[in-house]
């Protein structure tokens, strides 16, 4: 059942200290007479819509040694989230409607935040020929992100063709953008470092390469792009220039590029390791510059959960990829807030809102307007805390172990009950 | 010193050091009896993911004059995945008692890897990873070097040495241990190849000549030395045919008459002859190339010796 709560005395995005009142898993302007809730001191805590995550591995079906959607969702709601997007790149691939069903149920039964399908733009993210987004986007997950994500797609001709079929859907294509020619061999940033460590290069430019051939396909079909995981200061000027000429755009930028550089690639950890990889610090400072002033629309984590055999190993044998979910809030705050450079509403913006538009989730991003559901976030932006390897994620490819993070999410509201609550995950009611 | 991991490992003085220590290694090869007792219960395994059977039989032979024990390993073409097989078999030759793992594979970073998580306790010598770095390599060329351009070498650096390094620069290990080495040590270092093989960084530091005939005419180097092509770099277009490349930037008879008279010529081997070096070059009197491998069974006793015996450290 759904309680009714009154949420005391907590800042809301513009600064004002307010209550915010829940009834019956609604948002409330006013508590009614007659009613009782359960009142909470939420004195220095700060109340922002429930986040949404673009871009998350969930690795069920099929790896779930790694990720579960059930443990996926657990860190979800650790790092504040009330929708997340599992990616399509499992086992068999979420290329058809029964798989995105199945993606969509399992996120059903465990309960904790929205889980929101993206499907394949190509069968088996193999780059040959289109998936049926078609029946994906009509299923009961209805999906409206298609993104062969891990792989790009790189045929020009194809990926021309996959942005005139999604507008039939008010789809999206998610690209991630990476010249597989260019990046044969790639292990990180290319460049110096790359050079003095003997690790295969991954050049700026396969990135921007497709971002600006995409930007093209976009404005000739007038469909609509998202970019993931944006890495590079050139990728950046690239999306601003398109959207000064009304190209339909909108792009990502991971926690890890907005605040980790190639540099710590020196010590051949492959925690480290990502696609893209991590580089250099004229690029982070342009992200976030990018982020600030609106060029990039959300921090999306890419949440890579892989099990500790594919890390334990020689740089070039192990996998791609870092975890996110429970420290993306905190590298959002530091970002956006402690550097003095922009405010909560546009970390609300970025963390929920806009990334709820992209997907057209209705139920989502919608903060504290009457009459909608209660998916909220609460965090006290003056707790410090060291994150640790072991998350409530399956998997410990945690970058962020050892650094000292400001700001922290205390706790979560979905649909109007706590998911998580005093930093402690909270089991799904009736179950 | 407890591990050689890279060349940058090794300051000047470390470095004069291993190479003073070399040449005493070298001694004892000269003589009747080639052994020493010094390593004596001592066990050195030399762990190759690739195959290289110089090296491997370089570094057994060093071992052996130290009365070590040796196990060679070679993992190559196992069916396990390369990375669990690196923890997992030198866990399991630590187990069995090795005090030194000599580490060859395929990877950039491996042996810096195992030397620097908590797989194994054990001295770790890289032999060559990926295209990162072979130290050793290095070591035994400074040692050619310098006995080649100095009479007494013993105690002295390479200051006012110019070494020009030909080939394939973006993927050579021996070509950045090389650089590195050398450098230290005070030699002018230029580098010379294809610009599809020069990596910007190091286009940048402004020793790089595309040409080999400019490159022997603007250094006038006092050693030159000819990296192997890898057969792969052609197939994957860093330059056209071997017939090209053999053209611009091997070493030939007329490149041979264009350098100076006393001018060393090193390759660490095995040549691709009549392509990056023809025979006039490889048979001339200014090949050094038997010398590095004297000097390299003489380096890599110098280095056990460092790594076991806690000398120089
Ligand atoms: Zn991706
Ligand atoms: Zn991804």
């Amino acid at each position: 059942m759904t309680g009714n709560y009154l949420l005391q005395g907590v800042t809301i995005t513009t600064g004002e200290v307010r209550d915010v009142v829940i009834e019956s898993g609604l948002i409330v302007d006013k508590a009614s007479t007659g009613t009782s809730h359960e009142v909470m001191d939420c004195s220095g805590l700060v109340v922002l819509p429930g986040f949404v995550d673009l871009h998350t591995h969930l690795r069920e079906p099929g790896f779930e040694q790694s990720e579960t959607v059930a443990s996926g969702s657990r860190s979800a709601a650790a790092g504040g989230y009330t929708a997340i997007h599992a990616m399509a790149n499992t086992f068999p691939v979420a290329d058809t409607a029964g798989v995105v069903e199945q993606v969509a149920r399992l996120g059903e039964d465990a309960g904790l935040v929205f889980v929101q399908p993206i499907g394949a733009v190509t069968v088996g993210l193999k780059g040959e020929q289109l998936a049926e987004l078609g029946a994906m986007a009509q299923s009961k997950a209805r999906v409206r992100i298609f993104s062969d994500d891990g792989n790009c797609v790189h045929d020009p001709a194809l990926m021309r063709r996959a942005l005139e079929y999604v507008k039939a859907f008010d789809g999206v294509v998610a690209q991630h953008a990476q010249e597989p020619r260019l990046t044969v061999n790639a292990q990180m940033n290319e460049g110096a470092l790359a050079t003095k460590l003997g690790l295969g290069g991954w050049p700026k430019v396969a990135e921007e390469a497709i971002i600006a051939r995409d930007l093209m396909l976009t404005e000739l079909t007038g469909s609509r792009l998202h970019v993931c995981h944006v890495s590079t200061a050139g990728s950046v000027e690239l999306i601003r220039q398109a959207k000064a000429r009304g190209i339909n755009v909108s792009a990502e930028v991971t926690p890890h590029h907005l605040l980790l550089t190639e540099d710590l690639a020196s010590g051949y950890d492959p925690v480290y390791k990502v696609n893209p990889p991590l580089r250099s610090t004229a690029d982070v400072e342009a992200l976030r510059e990018g982020l600030i002033d609106g060029t990039i629309d959300v921090i999306a984590t890419d949440h890579a959960p892989h099990p500790k055999e594919s890390k334990d190993t020689d740089w070039a044998s192990a996998a791609f990829g870092m975890v996110g979910l429970e420290t993306a809030y905190s590298v959002a705050q530091q970002v956006l807030i402690d550097s003095g450079k922009s405010n909560f509403e546009r970390l609300g913006a970025v963390m929920s809102s806009n990334a709820a538009a992209i997907s057209g989730l209705a139920q989502q991003g919608k903060y504290l307007s009457a009459g909608s559901a209660a998916n909220l976030t609460l965090v006290d932006p003056k707790d410090s805390w060291d994150p640790k390897p072991q998350t409530l994620s399956m998997s410990e490819n945690n970058p962020f172990t050892g650094l000292k993070m400001q700001g922290r999410v205390r706790h979560t509201i979905y649909n109007g009950q706590f998911s998580y609550r005093d930093l402690s995950i909270m089991q799904r009611a009736g179950s | 010193m407890r591990h050689l991991l890279s060349a940058a490992d090794l300051d000047k003085d470390q470095a004069i050091k291993l190479l003073d220590l070399a040449e005493d290694m070298s001694d004892v090869n000269d003589r009747e009896i080639k052994k020493l007792p010094t390593l004596r219960g001592k066990t050195v395994v030399n762990l190759f993911f690739e195959d290289s059977t110089r090296t491997r039989i370089s570094f057994e032979l060093a071992a052996k004059r130290l009365s070590a024990d040796v196990i060679n390993f070679a993992a190559k073409g196992s069916s396990v995945s390369k990375g669990e097989s690196l923890k997992d078999t030198a866990q399991t030759l630590e187990a069995m008692g090795a005090d030194v793992i000599v580490l060859r594979h395929s990877s950039s970073g491996s042996a810096h890897r195992l030397a620097h998580t908590d797989w194994v306790g054990s001295a770790i010598v890289n032999a060559g990873d990926g295209s990162h770095e072979h130290p050793t390599q290095a070591l035994l060329d400074a040692m050619t070097i310098r006995q080649g351009a100095i009479k007494h070498p013993r105690g002295k650096d390479l200051t006012g040495i110019k070494v020009l390094i030909v080939g394939d620069l973006s993927h050579s290990r021996v070509a950045r241990s090389n650089l590195i080495l050398l450098t230290t040590l005070g030699a002018e270092v230029h580098v010379c190849g294809p610009a599809t093989l020069a990596p910007a960084s190091l286009v940048s530091s402004g020793r790089v000549h595309f040409l080999l005939d400019d490159a022997i005419k603007l250094v006038n180097p006092d050693v030159v030395m000819m990296l192997r092509v890898q057969q792969e770099r052609m197939s994957d277009s860093f330059f056209p045919t071997e017939r090209e490349y053999a053209r611009i930037w091997g070493l030939n008879k007329s490149r041979l008459a264009r350098i100076g008279e006393n001018t060393q010529i090193l390759h660490p081997g095995p040549m691709n002859r009549g392509l990056e070096i023809d025979a006039a070059s490889a048979d001339s009197k200014n090949s050094m190339v038997l010398n590095q491998v004297r000097n390299g069974v003489a380096v890599r006793m110098a280095v056990l010796l460092t790594l076991l015996s806690g000398e120089a450290s």
